[in-house]
């Protein structure tokens, strides 16, 4: 099989650390440098600590993986640094078409409305994101990456955790305040920890295969039910940069998985659905999905993020994403607790925020899935009813479920919210994640995202203005606390947060909505930031 | 309190279920599941409230229908 892809190879470096009489102590080591653990070892040191990130390999992963990036995923890698060379390289997208055999049933459009700086999503290959992140990571400098460093023991304390690694000099040990285990689906820390895994198993087994092949499709996803091409139940196609474009095939729930996977048994299949032979194959894997999830993410001083937290199928690209909201959730609480700023507690928060969030993206991926494979003679006849009724009644159109796709997840019950008191008419409610929308400063034209801090900030609504001030320090301001004036030339901002002059919001360091008020008395804001930051 | 009206509605009930016995008579058991399945969707969605049909549903599920 051709292989095109960038295997970016790093060299394992002996640390200091491995010829300790005693074992070094860090405040935070994070075990597994993909999306989700080099996501957060970034926003770490852009917060000022300086992490230790782990992995027992020293190369980025083979295969293009998770593809789809969607737009709050863009916005956190923005800040990240990497933003913009993801949206350089990957295909922009927003439409998706979905088919029945030969009939166009319906399409979507993911992000009707313009002034955003981020697109709906993009398509790219798993294996630049990690290129593009271990490159910001190295520049940052104050990320210690150790590749082939394998975790073979882990013990907890009252302060933390002790780690066996074996290392390709042999084993060592290391302590850590803090251990965010993003380790995969099969994550050994989970395992060592022994927690359960629980969820539900699909039986269907589906067929991806990249292949790179020139064609003039547009830049959408199409998906169809019973394909006219292909004997099994679905079919999705998606471009990915380099003239890659991602298949995936559903097959039955008792293929032989090896036998599928063999260049001579998926080239036809692919040709049947192409109606050619001018491609190659560049990835093919054969999966079973799941949706599971871990009951708590944070156990005592080891935390859990991404796959080894929780699992979806495919559909609706919600498993890179939701892990990179993880990461993003995590990295300030986290922070704010190594420099003592909030306790250990807030930590809590974590936990409460984003298993409401794996529970919300199991729940659609599992809607999902369940109308692509049904269970049963039953639910194929209401699956195939609605399928049929399509054409003809618009409300069976929105009972087509070829995946929801991920967007970003409002934290309705945060213990970090303070109450709305005031009547809003839409807006973005405490919990929400920040709407994007065109701003000018005097540094120019720019995007509220461009702008918007990585701290706790207050936005105070003018009249065709917006002043934006950072409270982070607060009280006995320090650094940064200068406030901005954002010109809303459109009105967009205004818009698109319900405010009339005089209304003011609290904005988390990730983004997310902690309070807003039509208009804030002298204490509300000192509050809700204490709140926020779990010192409430 | 219940909102799934079980007293009855139509004029001439006979009718009503001659209706839609009228509409499987010739089908195989394959097809009639399947203009069933295509009548529970457009019934549910001309109903248009979650409550009603949970309620519909909890009261079929729980009718027994076998003999003993």
């Amino acid at each position: 099989m051709p292989n095109t892809q960038p295997h970016a190879q790093y060299a394992y470096c002996r640390s200091p650390d491995q010829a300790a009489a005693k074992p070094a102590r860090h405040a935070v080591v994070i075990v597994g440098a993909g999306p989700v653990g080099l996501s957060l070892a970034i926003d770490l040191a852009q917060r000022g600590l300086r992490p230790v990130l782990l992995d027992d390999n020293d190369r980025i992963g083979d295969g293009s993986r998770a593809i789809c990036f969607a737009k709050r995923t863009l916005e956190i890698f923005d800040r990240l640094g990497v933003g913009e060379a993801c949206l350089a390289k990957g295909v922009q997208w927003r439409k998706g078409r979905v088919f029945h055999r030969d009939t166009e049933l319906y399409d979507f459009d993911l992000l009707p409305e313009p002034g955003h700086k981020m697109p709906a999503f993009i398509n790219l290959q798993q294996y630049y994101v990690e290129g593009y992140l271990v490159e910001r990571a190295l520049a940052l400098g104050t990320i210690d990456l150790r590749w082939k460093n394998k975790i073979t023991g882990l013990v907890q304390n009252s302060e933390g955790a002790r780690l066996t690694i074996d290392t390709p000099d042999g084993p060592y040990t290391l302590d850590a305040d803090w251990v965010v285990a993003s380790d995969g689906a099969r994550s050994p820390v989970r395992s060592m920890l022994g927690l359960e895994f629980k969820g539900e198993q699909f039986e269907d087994q589906f067929l991806i295969a990249d292949v790179k092949m020139t064609a003039a499709f547009p830049t959408e996803r199409w998906f169809w039910f019973e394909p006219p091409f292909h004997s099994g139940q679905s079919a999705l196609l998606h471009k990915q940069p380099d003239d890659v474009w991602r298949i995936d095939l559903q097959l039955s729930p008792d293929a032989d998985a090896r036998h599928e996977q063999r260049p001579d048994v998926v080239t036809p299949r692919i040709e049947n659905m192409l109606g050619h032979r001018n491609f190659e194959l560049e990835w093919v894997s054969v999966y079973r999905f799941q949706c599971r999830r871990i009951d708590r993410f944070a156990h005592d001083r080891v935390i859990f993020a991404g796959d080894a937290a929780h699992q979806v199928s495919p559909f609706g690209a919600r498993g890179a994403n939701s892990g990179v909201q993880d990461a993003d959730n995590l990295g300030w609480k986290l922070a704010l607790v190594v420099t003592g700023e909030s306790p250990p507690s807030l930590i809590e928060s974590y936990h409460i925020e984003r298993s409401a969030a794996a529970d919300e993206n199991i729940l659609h991926s599992t809607r999902s899935t369940d109308f692509i494979a049904p269970h049963t003679d039953a639910e194929r006849h209401l699956r195939d009813a609605a399928l049929a009724l399509a054409p003809s009644a618009d409300f069976a159109k929105r009972m087509i479920n070829s995946g929801r796709l991920s967007a970003a997840t409002a934290y309705h019950d945060s213990p970090l919210s303070t109450a709305d008191v005031d009547e809003w008419k839409g807006g973005l409610a405490p919990g929400a994640a920040f709407i994007d929308a065109p701003v000018s400063t005097p540094g120019g034209k720019r995007y509220f995202s461009d702008v918007l801090p990585p701290a706790c900030t207050v936005l105070s609504f003018a009249t065709d203005a917006v002043i934006m001030q950072r409270v982070d320090g607060l009280p006995g301001a320090r650094e940064g606390t200068k406030p901005e004036l954002l010109d809303d030339p459109h009105g967009l901002l205004a818009s698109r947060y319900d405010a009339r002059p005089g209304a003011t919001y609290l904005v988390r360091p990730d983004g997310h909505i902690a309070a807003r008020w039509r208009k804030s008395r002298p204490d509300d804001i000192a509050n809700a930031v204490a709140r926020a930051k779990g010192r409430a | 309190m219940s909102k799934l009206i079980t007293t009855p509605r139509f004029a001439d009930a006979d009718q009503a279920f001659r209706l839609i016995i009228e509409a499987h008579r010739g089908l195989s058991t394959d097809d009639s599941a399947a203009l069933n399945a295509r009548l529970v969707l457009l019934l549910a969605n001309h109903i248009g409230d979650l409550d009603v049909l949970r309620e519909a549903i909890a009261q079929a599920l729980t009718t027994n229908t076998s003999e003993g």
